[in-house]
């Protein structure tokens, strides 16, 4: 879990060019959108893709990201019950 | 300096006609253009669907009489076609009799070209000639030659989804402003994979007929389309005893300045562009007769505009339709396109209906108009709302 | 009618010129046939949250656009209008080969929001929080002057007090190397100060940003009045025939013109218009060149123009920019003339003010 953890805080700061971030800043816990890392909606749409290209999920509704996007810890979570690669 | 702005002409080919009559009588019939894409070969094509021109490039080019080596992409076809009918439609023999411009707009230009030859263009010198056809001005310029326009004001406006709106709106500024005595103005898009995807990638289309203004939209079709009105001074409509289809009473854009391709939660651009409008058209709200909406039944879109019909209108929200559930949204066309819809309702009397409604919104009490309602329609509000918060209001009249 | 007054100048461009202190004393020459910028520091100016998806132009414009208020000593505008001839080319070849290249699939939103023809002005629109009139221009190489138009327009009905008017264009590879395929672009590399001696087909191509903050009410520091702006889609008499006709609608006389500034850009082929007003109506005045130092893009002549306000301002005219020996005491009114490749021609007369 925690290598995926990592894996995906990579992968945030990559796929969203998030160049003044660093790993270590981004606790598992903390809030990905808002006051967090304050993330918008163009960058659930980046996740979304993100899910379905790396772990194979599927989202068909947005609005679905927003539970799953709520921190890394939860999307590891989420990740690791439902990828398909 | 004119007084007036009066609407002489209007030319249009979109997904349910090829000419004005045609669009008037698959409005009337509630006949929808929308279908599963025939004309790109996508991997969507089950997934989407969209409001498709029936000719082909080469029966386009036909039409046009160009020569096989000529370098249209289908945005100048569909544009040249709509233009010229419109300045047809205006009894137009000379173009060059009164100072005359053009302004079209467009979102894909050349794109459509760009993909299908983007890496061949490195290899295959027959290909090469699309290279200039792909920067947003091309089209316009093709127009303007096959309308004879020379020497003129002649330019290109892409502001997403509202351009086709903001030519009309610059238009009609030049002629009042006495810089121009005649504009031909409108827009023109065609469908293209780089729209369809990157529309997808939104996940804002619709895999099903789009539903405006209903509690469970899916989302938009994407359409292609190209309409034209020619504007012209007070002075040439009485030194050529016009006959005059409308007036461009009322415009005005503004920005939303709250999200890259959102509208804001409540409409502060839509609002403060239909505000413009009615200050412009010196008309109370109370004397709108019809909105034709921007309602593109996109979840956000429709519930923006709502609101700001709402706070606009207060109370008294006039019938309101949107007719992209016949043409899908045609994106830098849509502004034209409507445009010509809100003279068919002022010239016949006519509200259009808002096709597939079924389910009202929980958010608000309005409900868009879903049969045809005759009654006088003197004066319409039409909206077109764009990405970069780019929100425009023209308002047409049935007297100066 | 109100007057029409430039009253900031901004510039980004493959010169040191964003920095109003000088003005061109020091110029870069290049050997190249793509040139490249000089850039500011754009992370003074985007904060990094917004920064990350911005492509090239779009930091130019934004970082452009801030420097013209900056000048102006505004906070905010009533209205944006900005021209681009090509867009953000960067995303659009972005978003078009990912299609290709992944047949559709694993595509991502931000290069295609990106590549809308109008995000310049978004960005500078929603930078600002401003929500006022906010319109692109995307004409070839009438693009910026369409937005000049506009804002003129739109001041001397005053409809607006303030507007923020520019040119904007990046450079995207792929389009680069096609252009270079369809000879747009030179062949073979000249040397800028000897651009229009190269007698080959083509120009030399380049990115850049150039805003400025117009308003119907004369400042202290104003650059200069905004007399005129006419474009023209092709020209049906010879460019003596336009020009004289466009001195004569704003009451001038041919020797009214002190100086004229010229957007040759060395295409043997095109150059030939901008000969003949050298050669002829214009052979005793002060000519200016700049292509040269900017390179060609579709709204290249808004560096032109940004040239001319300064003449005006500063009443001197740079070494690097003399096309001939003449020179005047006074510059009072200056004519620019611009076309790409035979094509879309401008017309606009700047006088002191």
């Amino acid at each position: 879990m925690d290598a995926l953890k990592q894996e995906l805080k990579e992968n945030i700061i990559e796929q969203l060019n998030l160049e003044d971030v660093s790993v270590d800043e981004i606790g598992d816990n903390d809030p990905l959108f808002g006051d967090g890392l304050g993330l918008d909606s163009i960058d659930a749409l980046e996740l979304i893709v993100m899910l379905d290209k790396d772990y194979g999920i599927k989202l068909t509704d947005p609005k679905e990201g927003k539970a799953i996007f709520e921190s890394v810890e939860v999307m590891a979570n989420y990740i690791a019950a439902n990828r398909t690669k | 300096m004119s007084k007036g702005v009066a609407i002489t002409g209007m030319g249009i080919i979109s997904a349910i006609g090829n000419n004005v009559s045609e669009n008037y009588t698959a409005l009337i019939n509630e006949a929808k253009g929308i279908s599963r894409i025939s004309k790109i070969d996508t991997i969507h094509k089950d997934a989407i669907m969209v409001g498709e021109i029936d000719f082909t490039n080469n029966e386009l080019a036909g039409l046009l009489n160009l020569p096989a080596n000529n370098n249209y992409s289908r945005t100048a076809m569909l544009g040249a076609i709509a233009a010229k009918e419109a300045v047809k439609n205006a009894g137009i023999t000379k173009i060059s009799k009164y100072k005359t411009g053009l302004i079209s707009s467009t979102s894909v230009g050349g794109m459509d070209m760009t993909e299908k030859y983007y890496y061949e263009y490195l290899e295959d010198t027959r290909k090469q000639k699309y290279i200039e056809s792909h920067h947003a001005g091309d089209a316009t310029q093709k127009i303007a030659e096959q309308l004879g326009i020379k020497q003129s004001l002649v330019t290109t406006i892409s502001t997403a989804c509202s351009s086709a709106a903001n030519a009309i709106m610059l238009g009609a500024r030049l002629i009042k402003s006495g810089e121009l005595d005649r504009v031909i103005v409108g827009g023109k898009d065609c469908l293209s994979k780089f729209t369809i995807n990157g529309f997808k990638t939104l996940m804002i289309l619709s895999d099903t007929y789009n539903t405006p203004f209903d509690e469970n939209r899916k989302g938009l079709n994407l359409g292609e389309a190209a309409a034209y009105l020619v504007l012209e001074s007070d002075k040439v409509v009485q030194a050529e005893n016009k006959k005059v289809l409308g007036y461009v009473k009322g415009y005005g854009n503004a920005n939303d300045a709250y999200h890259q391709t959102a509208s804001s939660e409540n409409g502060d651009g839509a609002t403060l562009a239909m505000q413009q409008a009615l200050k412009v058209a010196n008309l109370q709200p109370s004397q709108i007769d019809y909105v034709n909406a921007h309602g593109t039944a996109t979840a956000n879109n429709d519930l923006s505009e709502g609101r700001a019909l709402l706070r606009v209108f207060e109370n008294n929200v006039p019938d309101f339709s949107s007719t992209k559930a016949y043409t899908g949204h045609t994106l830098a066309a849509a502004g034209a396109i409507e445009a010509v819809y809100s003279i068919f309702a002022i010239q016949n009397n006519v509200v259009f209906p808002n096709l597939n409604f079924k389910t009202q919104m929980k958010e608000f009490a309005i409900t868009p108009q879903t049969d045809f309602k005759y009654k006088p329609v003197n004066t319409v509000l039409s909206n077109s709302l764009g990405f970069g918060g780019n929100c425009s209001t023209l308002i047409f009249s049935k007297n100066q | 009618m109100k007057k029409v007054y430039i009253n900031s100048v901004a510039s980004i461009a493959a010169q040191k010129t964003f920095d109003n202190t000088t003005f061109l004393e020091d110029v870069t020459h290049y050997t190249e046939t793509v040139l490249p910028l000089i850039d500011p520091n754009y992370k003074e100016f985007i904060p990094p949250a917004a920064a990350r998806r911005m492509a090239k132009g779009i930091k130019m414009g934004v970082v452009a656009s801030r420097l013209a208020l900056h000048e102006a000593n505004l906070e905010n505008v009533e209205a944006i209008i900005t021209g681009t001839g090509m867009g953000c080319v960067r995303d659009s070849e972005k978003f078009v080969s990912a299609i290709i290249d992944n047949n559709e699939q694993y595509l991502t939103p931000t290069s295609f929001i990106q590549s809308t023809h109008n995000t310049v002005g978004g960005q500078i629109a929603l930078g600002l929080n401003c929500k006022g009139y906010n319109f692109t221009y995307v004409h070839s190489s009438t693009s910026f002057e369409s937005a000049l138009l506009d804002a003129k327009l739109m001041l001397a009905c005053d409809e607006a007090k303030t507007v923020l008017v520019g040119g904007v264009d990046e450079l995207g590879d792929h389009t680069v190397k096609i252009h270079r395929l369809i000879k747009h672009i030179k062949q073979v590399p000249v040397n800028s100060a000897q651009l229009l001696e190269s007698k080959t087909e083509g120009a030399v191509f380049a990115e850049g940003a150039n805003f400025f903050v117009l308003a119907n009410e004369l400042q202290k520091t104003s650059y200069a009045e905004v007399v005129a702006v006419k474009t023209y889609n092709t020209t049906t008499s010879t460019v003596t025939q336009v020009v004289e006709q466009f001195i004569a609608d704003n009451n001038l006389l041919i020797n009214d013109v002190d100086a004229v500034v010229l957007g040759c850009n060395g295409d043997v082929t095109y150059d030939l218009p901008y000969d003949e007003l050298q050669n002829q109506l214009f052979a005793n005045i002060p000519q200016l060149y700049y292509k040269h130092l900017c390179g060609e893009f579709n709204t290249a002549s808004s560096f032109g123009f940004w040239l001319g306000a300064r003449v005006l301002k500063e009443q001197r005219v740079p070494v690097a920019v003399q096309l001939n020996a003449q020179t005047k005491k006074e510059y009072k009114n200056i004519l620019l003339y611009n076309q790409y490749r035979g094509k879309d021609h401008s017309l606009t007369l700047l006088r002191k003010c």
